[in-house]
């Protein structure tokens, strides 16, 4: 049986300088692919060679402030091996888009749409890359570190609408270190001073 | 010991019943509300156990939970209306045959309760009109009876036959009321 940091070697030995040095971080071995263009390229290869057959999650990282701002993760397991392997690969801000995986593993289709829901990370080459969360139409990505917590209004008549929410003075507004629990309790506080 | 007897008696009255036609109407309106359960998140859970044997939300002739919006009469909106879900909520409420009642359930749907996000309606009442709120996350079904029973409350007080469509034809109104079908002769 391999262990994933073999695995990790194999993949660097196929791929050279693309891939970084395997970094180890509580049992979990991660990769750094240099060039997202070729992602598609190493999950075939991972999936095809080395025994990876099941994507278990797809995420997207917004380092808002840091360039590149997007960083996409791939979790890798082996049903048979039973390794975990995650890959990272970072697209700037202005690009916004990288190969699809969803050829490679077809659960990627709806990981993918919700990366580019909620970050707004195009996945070139997918087949279907509609919203899966929001709705078509809704102008934002609200998981941007950019985007206001209480949201922003929007108007899609017919279809939804939008209005941004009040972050004070609603019924579960708590007061930490109240005096009494008539302090601390979640309850409205509308009309505060504060 | 003496009972004290409440109500109707038949061996005093005999078989007839005095009462106004509107109060009649009224009890019986108010003892067969059909809900439409709008169950959303965790507070459907214990709508459910309402209707299940303990709570038992038939002693208040509730329990023909209906999934069909043309056979219900309150709406019991039970969980967290996201924007998304709102279009759907109003559209079902608009399906609903008039005379018909919404109850809002538990702190999301009163007032989008912990959900101060971008995601979520803050409370229902901004899309359709509320009669009754229900405080909990979620209530208990308890709460939920008892919020039930304010309704029956309000559902007894309104006057049927004034809102009839066959009232105001009778009173020389041609214009029908809302939502009515037109009668037939």
């Amino acid at each position: 049986m391999p262990t994933p940091l073999e695995l990790a070697v194999k993949l660097r030995e196929r791929f050279g300088e693309l891939i970084s040095a395997p970094t180890e971080f509580r049992g979990e071995v991660a990769l750094d692919v240099c060039d997202p263009e070729r992602i598609a390229d190493v999950c075939a290869f991972a999936k095809g060679q080395l025994g990876f057959d099941f994507l278990l999650d797809l995420s997207g990282v917004d380092n808002y402030g840091a360039d590149p701002r997007w960083t996409v993760v791939y979790e890798l397991f082996g049903l048979a091996h039973r390794c975990h392997l995650r890959l990272r690969t970072s697209v700037s801000e202005e690009k916004s888009e990288l190969p699809t995986v969803s050829t490679v593993w077809r659960t990627a289709n709806w990981h993918e749409r919700e990366a580019y829901d909620l970050l707004g990370i195009r996945f070139r080459g997918h087949p279907d890359l509609r919203r899966i969360l929001m709705w078509e139409g809704y102008p934002y990505f609200p998981l941007r570190k950019d985007f206001p917590l209480a949201g922003k209004s929007s108007e899609i008549p017919e279809v939804a609408f939008t209005r941004s929410a009040p972050l004070e003075g609603g019924p579960f507004v708590t007061t930490a270190g109240g005096a009494d629990t008539a302090d601390r309790e979640p309850r409205a506080r509308a009309g505060r001073e504060d | 010991m003496q009972t004290l007897e409440l109500g109707y008696n038949s061996k005093i009255e005999g078989d007839v019943v005095f009462t106004r036609l509107d109060a009649a109407l009224a009890w019986f309106r108010q003892n067969s509300l059909w809900p439409m359960p709008m169950g959303l998140a965790c507070c459907a859970i214990e709508l459910m156990a309402s209707g299940a044997s303990r709570f038992d939300i038939a002693r208040f002739g509730m329990e023909v939970m209906r999934f069909s919006p043309r056979q219900s009469d309150v709406m019991i909106v039970a969980g967290t209306v996201t924007y998304k879900m709102a279009t759907v909520v109003r559209r079902i409420y608009e399906q609903m045959a008039e005379p018909k009642w919404v109850v809002a359930m538990g702190a999301c749907a009163s007032t989008g309760g912990m959900y101060r996000s971008y995601s979520v309606l803050q409370g229902v009442d901004r899309i359709i009109p509320v009669d009754v709120y229900i405080a909990g996350c979620p209530p208990r079904p308890e709460a939920l009876l008892d919020g039930m029973m304010q309704l029956q409350k309000k559902v007894s007080r309104q006057p049927v036959v004034a809102g009839l469509t066959i009232t105001s034809m009778l009173k020389g109104n041609s214009k029908p009321a809302l939502n009515a079908a037109p009668a037939t002769a």
